[in-house]
């Protein structure tokens, strides 16, 4: 297929998507309406609707919208489905497996606490337990093997030292350097025209130049409009109405899954120096996320599928499948982190439920399912274990003798996207590269930074943890210039 | 080479005594020869009584001026701050001006406050105006939030009534069971749905000149409960007082954080949520109210030489952003509740030394009490009225022998910037 048919179908697909969107009735609406009007002429008709929809605002809406589109994964028309979720067979063999064991675990804390899961009311959290944690995630990938490779090799120079044994292309300094040019330039950073650039950037309300402009790092004051921007969250009405119903959702049935949640929010958000005051905030975004079917779209494309329980005596009769919990997700410990840095951004309950929704459908979901995506969490592992080996090779491999494999340490870090691993303020200097470039890449590079040649006294896992133990006085994004300019030369 | 220090403390807390031991200080006892003395309230009041009293001598420091009850008691706060006001109205100042409803447009900073039972008549007058409020009752010489209780209707209190004759009157008017009233702010800045008050500590160096230290790590004390504010909750104290030593005793007092929120998290929450410009207009008014509290108490102060003190300010900020200070606490508790509570008040003591006994030197009180920047830690200068009348005098030289104002760029010295941030 050339590029021109391939354009022009990946068209026909947006405006699929599109018309059966609110935007698209609204427009509509709008075209209608404005016939009424004196600059509307019935012979020049189509040019003065066009005008009209172009200076009330609406076509920068239908841009903001079709560029939100392209930004998520592109569904290739002519490939299978499971492709488009994942397209090498022993990762996607790898996630189903995991997804048997969650699914287990899951049913067997209900079988075991003789909860159901939906329809319960005041249980004791003591006897919940996360699903999984990261470190059971990191065991998985680090099983992973890829059937037509043999990974067995001699240690050498230019072996790979690290614990993830999966052949991905990840990129190599001298082409992040390419990728993240604007980073090495200091004396781009915060520029006068830059910081009169931000306010206008949030009038004009033009998705991709706030995306570009985020690269950078946006300014205290404007990171919250500017974020909502890149990702087309827009807060409208009918936004609104979507969080209040999901709300009542939550006031009407109980779920398992809130359970966890609440427990998880109890063990981490809840004892954060940074993140406690918003435990009730972390309640009504996870409980309201966990009942939104809108979620399960983006499984097209997450190489994860949605846990299903069956009715009654119906197990594996499709006819009779739920999917459970009703958005697809299970949380794990640690997931209420997702959301706990966005709580320093909106202070209203249904902004701040769309803005993470669609960081999760985006970049988070990423983080714990097992894809050979360059955002997703076995290419980061990877990544870093290549760019600390390049970087930093004799603490790579001082570590490695004393049974501290760096990953073991970083990967906590890495699944939640430094998520009360980093002081805040740097956090949300750190994900706003993650917005601005739509990758999570960026993580992997902030992983390696952590580590410096003060490792090099430890002598055992437990010392290195204990020097990594506290991140929160890491300045990142002064760090990376450092790393990606120095290298660069 | 000089001496060591001699030290004594009443209070035994580890913060001070790590910090003595580190310069390499003496410990001796209250009886003996001392140079520094970290004392209570208790002991200030014997050092300083005309029975009791020591003579110190040039080499003594001391942790509290004589009388910081004129600033730290909740009513004498109070009626120097509303004597303050009406100095600066007589004297035309601009700083007195008012606004249509009557209401001080730059000092109007604390909650309307009446003394009990003293004002007893001048209360009902407020309280008639504006039926549905509800006010907090504090007992005046009392911390820590012991005895506070909240009124919404004037039964509540009619023992506090001059014609009352009942037996509590009676101690009332002794001066023991005084109390001040104040209207109470029902309309906090919430975060995350829960109240919270700021804790910031103030340290002055002299008060004729006035010169005074904001310490940069100040936090927010959170209840542990969500806030509502219906009055059916007015008795669950937890919802309304954020002490610590009472939060304690809350069912959710969380032993990792203790309910505390750094000031710089406060600050990116806000400058995140509303914006850069009224961030910096809330935090230059709070350095303003802390300013204008210590000019008001500085003409009846004892500035004697050999103390310093370091103040703990609770503010309350409303949900318009407007800062309102609470009270003052001359002996801010130095317990510490977490590890980063340590650190911070650590670090408090440390840097407050430093001022105070510069190079850890056996103290000479008559210091110009100018210490150099690097000597401030984590203190910024807050006021200097020596260097902002020298300022001053230099700025009417120059614009009287004709010069452009404002050619040197906006002033450094962070003394002057709250002031003129928030009335020029």
């Amino acid at each position: 297929m050339d590029e021109g048919t391939e354009l022009s179908l990946s068209i026909a697909q947006i405006v699929q998507r599109l018309k059966g969107s609110h935007l698209h009735s609204q427009i509509e609406r709008q075209a209608k309406d404005c016939l009424h009007r004196p600059e509307i002429k019935l012979e020049s008709l189509k040019e003065d609707v066009h005008s009209y929809l172009k200076t009330s605002g609406w076509e920068k809406k239908l841009q903001n919208a079709v560029y939100r589109e392209l930004q998520l994964p592109p569904s290739h028309p002519t490939a299978p489905p499971e492709h488009l979720k994942e397209p090498l067979a022993y990762m996607r063999k790898a996630q189903a497996s995991w997804e048997k064991r969650i699914l287990k675990s899951l049913n067997s804390m209900s079988t075991e606490l003789g909860v159901p899961l939906a329809r319960q009311v005041g249980v004791n959290l003591s006897r919940f337990r996360p699903v999984y944690a990261p470190k059971d995630f990191l065991e998985v990938l680090i099983g992973l093997r890829n059937p037509n490779h043999d990974s067995r090799e001699e240690i050498g120079a230019r072996s790979h030292w690290g614990l993830i044994q999966v052949p991905l292309n990840v990129r190599d300094i001298p082409q992040l350097v390419g990728i993240y040019s604007l980073f090495t330039n200091p004396s781009l950073f915060q520029t006068p025209p830059r910081l009169y650039l931000g306010p206008v950037l949030v009038v004009e309300q033009d998705s991709a130049a706030a995306q570009q402009y985020s690269r950078r790092g946006c300014p205290t004051g404007l990171r919250a409009d500017l974020w909502a921007l890149i990702l087309n969250s827009t807060n409208q009405p009918q936004d609104v109405m979507h969080y209040e119903q999901l709300k009542a959702g939550v006031i009407q049935h109980d779920l398992l899954v809130d359970n966890l949640i609440y427990k998880d929010v109890k063990l981490t958000a809840s004892n954060d120096d940074y993140y406690f005051v918003f435990e009730d905030f972390l309640y009504q975004v996870l409980l309201c996320f966990s009942r939104d079917t809108g979620v399960l779209e983006h499984f097209k494309y997450n190489s994860a599928t949605p846990p299903k329980s069956y009715l009654h005596g119906k197990v594996g009769d499709e006819d009779y499948a739920v999917v459970y919990p009703p958005n697809g997700v299970v949380p794990f410990h640690g997931f209420s982190m997702y959301v706990a840095p966005l709580c320093f951004l909106y202070n209203e309950p249904s902004k701040l439920y769309s803005v993470f929704r669609e960081m999760y459908i985006r970049y988070f979901f990423r983080l714990h399912s097992i894809s050979s995506s360059f955002s997703g969490i076995v290419s980061l592992c990877l990544q870093f274990e290549r760019l600390l080996q390049t970087h930093l090779p004799q603490l790579f491999y001082h570590l490695r003798q004393i049974g501290a494999q760096p990953l073991r340490i970083a990967f906590k870090w890495m699944v939640r996207a430094f998520s009360g691993y980093l002081s805040t303020d740097q956090l949300l200097l750190l994900w706003d590269r993650i917005l601005g470039y739509d990758s999570l890449e960026v993580v992997a590079g902030t992983t390696v930074l952590a580590f410096s040649d003060n490792l090099m006294e430890v002598t055992s896992l437990a010392s290195a943890e204990a020097v990594l133990a506290d991140l929160s006085t890491l300045k990142v994004i002064p760090l990376i210039q450092i790393f990606l300019f120095a290298t660069a030369i | 080479m000089a001496g060591k220090v001699k030290w004594v403390t009443d209070i035994e807390k580890s913060v001070l005594i790590n910090n003595f031991e580190k310069r390499e200080w003496v410990p001796v006892t209250e009886s003996e020869d001392w140079n520094f003395y970290w004392m209570s309230i208790q002991t200030i009041r014997n050092v300083f009584s005309v029975d009791t009293g020591y003579r110190l001598s040039d080499e003594q420091l001391v942790n509290h001026f004589p009388n910081h009850y004129e600033l730290t008691r909740k009513d004498l706060m109070i009626k120097n701050i509303k004597r303050y006001r009406k100095e600066l109205e007589k004297e035309g100042s601009p700083l007195a001006e008012k606004d249509e409803n009557g209401k001080y447009v730059y000092l109007d900073f604390v909650p309307v406050t009446f003394m009990l039972p003293a004002d007893y008549n001048l209360f009902v007058e407020e309280f008639r105006k504006n039926p549905s409020s509800t006010w907090i009752m504090k007992p005046c010489g009392k911390a820590q939030g012991k005895g506070i209780f909240l009124i919404n209707k004037l039964s509540q209190i009619k023992k506090w009534s001059r014609d009352s004759r009942t037996s509590t009157f009676v101690a009332a008017s002794s001066g023991k069971e005084a109390y001040v009233i104040s209207l109470y702010i029902d309309n906090p800045l919430l975060i995350g749905g829960k109240k919270f008050d700021l804790r910031l500590y103030v340290l002055v160096t002299t008060y004729r000149p006035l010169k005074c230290y904001m310490y940069k790590l100040g936090f927010c004390r959170f209840c542990t409960v969500k806030y509502t504010p219906s009055t059916s909750e007015l008795d669950n104290m937890f919802v309304h007082l954020t002490n610590v030593a009472i939060q304690k005793h809350g069912d959710d007092y969380n032993h990792v954080h203790g309910g505390k929120w750094t000031v710089s998290n406060l600050r990116l929450y806000l400058e995140s949520t509303r914006g850069k410009e009224v961030t910096n207009r809330l935090f230059d008014q709070i350095h303003w109210i802390v300013v204008q509290s210590l000019k008001a108490v500085a003409p009846v102060m004892n500035n004697d030489k050999h103390c310093f003190e370091c103040y703990g300010y609770d503010i309350i900020i409303d949900d318009k952003l407007k800062p309102w200070l609470i009270e003052v606490n001359a002996s801010p508790s130095l317990t510490s509740s977490t590890a980063n509570d340590r650190i911070l008040k650590y670090s408090l003591i440390n840097d407050t030394l430093n001022i105070v006994t510069p190079n850890g030197e056996i103290p000479d009180c008559r210091w110009n009490r100018s210490p150099p920047r690097e000597a401030l830690g984590n203190y910024q200068v807050l006021y200097d009225e020596e260097q902002a009348q020298s300022e001053s005098a230099e700025r009417d030289l120059r614009s009287r022998s004709g010069q452009l104002l404002g050619s040197k760029g906006t002033k450094g010295s962070a003394g002057a910037r709250p002031a003129a941030a928030t009335w020029k």
